[in-house]
């Protein structure tokens, strides 16, 4: 390496960082311990509500990781010079979001222990084992791709793997979304929809995630970044909200439109208690209005504008996710329709879920080891975007 | 001879002794586990038809009994494994009451089976839809994919268990249609139970047998017929 140590921000902050990634990871790690010794009994989730906070957790990473390479394959793919100035540190994001996505997701089994039985034992017809194959896929194709950008001698086929990472994304979160489009059985699920749903909520939360990572890396190296690049991300961060909102309006429309399904939209969108008001309040007002507005409001939006509407398209996703996921469990299967039902078994009831605190453990602790990655990742490697003072595309 | 020529003999007396004994229980218990040593016959497809209009409110005679077999604490907490429940429903516009058992439906196209990224969830030759517990990693997919909320989550270490029911804290379960008594010629305990004899249990393929004759001569419905799985369980008067 050249006369100055690759690691850009101060040695004694990336050790406090670290240190605070590590506790929180150490945290997620106590729950899973709890979880393994005593059962999911000491978590909120029940036979009812089967996923819960660690779902939530880990969906938001897997797919805000495949959303962040958005920033690569604009640089790659579509060839422009900001963007691909970014591609390492995009990268390196993806892997890291994958890797605590795919941990919280594993240490959530009932049988953590058995992994290997998911290689052994493959179920062909198995949305969950193909994305096994895509989620692995995935990190290999991401270090290739980083590689050919590292490595001067394969900087040649940097486009190609560039163009790989790209379609392997896309067909990555459209298995995301299959996990709840195969479920044929839920009104929540069982849409054809969801797979694109999926793919420009990525974009939103990938990029979001990404402003969020660069203004916290160039704080920590001091650096600043040209208002210009600021401006571009922005205003991409705000179509890639608006494109967000428009997938989940059009969803929620559809399932407005087919009269059994007018029930379940009344209770998630209306009289539903907690889920009308996470996704109105949450997901639409501070999600998706708040950060709009911060974005598109005249006058300009510096780097604290910025990171807020980040920030709040990150809090939004997750309380869409909170909706999506638990609010989706907890309106009842109809399994006798036009009828009153009732059973010991929760039969025609909204289904009761209180989160643990050891499940928000767990799912920080995914965060912390993404945390951890991206900060070690940038302190090895050469990863902060170098950007030439004049940009023309 | 040599002292190492008697040395090897030993050691391979020993070695050979210690695998017999390595080896014997696991034998003896082999032995014990009064498996059925032929293999499930795909020309029978297990099947219930259930008479609604003999189901009593109230009774639940059929899930204590599934209880009992299966070695279920028969709590019924959110977090309680449940694999056969009474259901009370109500017409929302005539007022019709009814009350039925409502357990795994045993379909033809399981969507656990395909969902399920280990293959614990199978469907054995004749039709019971099972879960293999030592293949399964407890994603709870399958929970999710059920149409009928038929399967439950152990949530909690386990104890007496019944050794012909192994079951196991983080994986998921559901009725087996008492599969170990079906390979020893009985019926499920369920339909065994049942005080009115309102569970008709038998074979769906063979056109002799009670339930296929009762099924051609009175008007018997699936449960989610739309989703075209073609459940193994039927219910009259519904």
């Amino acid at each position: 390496m050249s006369a100055y140590p690759p690691m850009y921000f101060k040695n004694r902050l990336y050790y406090v960082l670290l240190a605070a990634g590590g506790l929180i990871a150490l945290a997620g790690l106590y729950a899973v311990y709890m979880m393994e010794h005593h059962g999911h009994i000491i978590t909120g989730m029940n036979n009812q509500i089967v996923w819960g906070i660690p779902h939530v957790f880990a969906i938001f990473l897997i797919v805000a990781a495949s959303g962040v390479l958005n920033v690569a394959s604009i640089g790659s793919v579509f060839g422009k010079a900001v963007y691909k100035a970014r591609a390492p540190l995009a990268g390196l994001l993806s892997i890291a979001m994958l890797a605590g996505g795919l941990t919280v997701l594993m240490l959530d089994l009932g049988r953590p222990d058995r992994i290997i039985i998911a290689a052994t034992n493959y179920n062909i017809t198995s949305v969950f084992a193909w994305n096994i194959v895509l989620y692995s896929g995935m990190f290999t194709l991401v270090a290739i791709y980083l590689w050919t950008m590292m490595e001067r001698r394969m900087n040649p086929w940097n486009k190609p793997a560039g163009f790989t990472v790209f379609a392997w994304r896309f067909i990555l979160t459209t298995g995301t979304g299959l996990i709840f489009a195969f479920l044929t059985a839920r009104q929540a699920y069982g849409s054809a929809l969801l797979p694109p749903m999926f793919i420009v909520l990525s974009f939103a939360w990938g990029l979001a995630v990404f402003l969020v990572a660069q203004a916290a890396l160039y704080a920590w190296n001091e650096k600043e970044l040209d208002p210009a690049i600021l401006q571009r991300t922005k205003n991409l961060l705000g179509v890639f909200v608006i494109g967000s909102l428009y997938m989940v309006t059009a969803y929620h429309m559809t399932n407005l439109y087919f009269a059994h399904l007018s029930g379940f939209e009344r209770f998630i969108l209306l009289d539903g208690g907690i889920y009308p008001n996470l996704f109105w309040w949450g997901y639409f007002l501070l999600g998706n209005l708040l950060p709009l507005a911060l974005i598109y409001w005249p006058g300009p939006c510096r780097a604290p504008c910025v990171l807020a509407a980040s920030l709040l398209v990150i809090l939004g996703a997750f309380m869409l996710l909170y909706v999506f996921i638990i609010g989706g469990q907890a309106y009842p299967l109809d399994i006798f329709p036009g009828h009153e039902v009732s059973s010991s078994f929760g039969d025609g009831q909204i289904a009761a879920y209180h989160p643990s605190l050891l499940e928000f453990l767990l799912g920080f602790g995914g965060l912390a080891i993404a945390f951890i990655i991206t900060i070690t990742g940038m302190r090895v490697f050469n990863f902060m975007p170098q950007d030439k003072p004049h940009i023309a595309d | 001879m040599s002292d190492i020529d008697l040395y090897r003999r030993t050691f391979l007396k020993t070695s050979l002794g210690a695998a017999a004994v390595a080896i014997a229980p696991g034998m003896l218990l082999f032995d014990t586990a009064h498996g059925k040593p032929q293999p499930a016959s795909g020309k029978v497809r297990w099947g219930m038809l259930i008479d609604t209009t003999q189901c009593k409110s109230g009774c639940d005679d059929c899930v204590t009994a599934c209880n009992r077999e299966n070695g279920l604490s028969g709590a019924t907490s959110a977090t309680d494994s449940q694999w056969i429940r009474k259901i009370e429903i109500k017409d929302i516009s005539s007022g019709r009451e009814l009350s039925l058992p409502m357990m795994c439906q045993h379909c033809e196209h399981p969507p656990c089976v395909d969902v399920c990224p280990t293959t614990a969830s199978f469907k054995r030759a004749d039709g019971i839809v099972l879960v293999d517990k030592h293949r399964c990693i407890g994603c709870r997919y399958c929970m999710m994919a059920c149409p009928y909320k038929a399967r439950s989550f152990v949530h909690e270490p386990l104890h007496d268990q019944n050794p012909d029911v192994p079951r196991g804290k983080g994986t998921v379960e559901a009725c087996t249609l008492c599969v170990h008594r079906i390979d020893q010629g009985l019926q499920p305990a369920c339909a065994e139970a049942c005080p009115n004899q309102a569970i008709l249990f038998g074979d769906l393929n063979d056109t002799d047998s009670e339930i296929s004759k009762k099924i051609r001569s009175v008007a018997s419905v699936q449960i989610r017929a739309n989703l075209g799985l073609n459940t193994g369980i039927r219910y009259r008067g519904l």
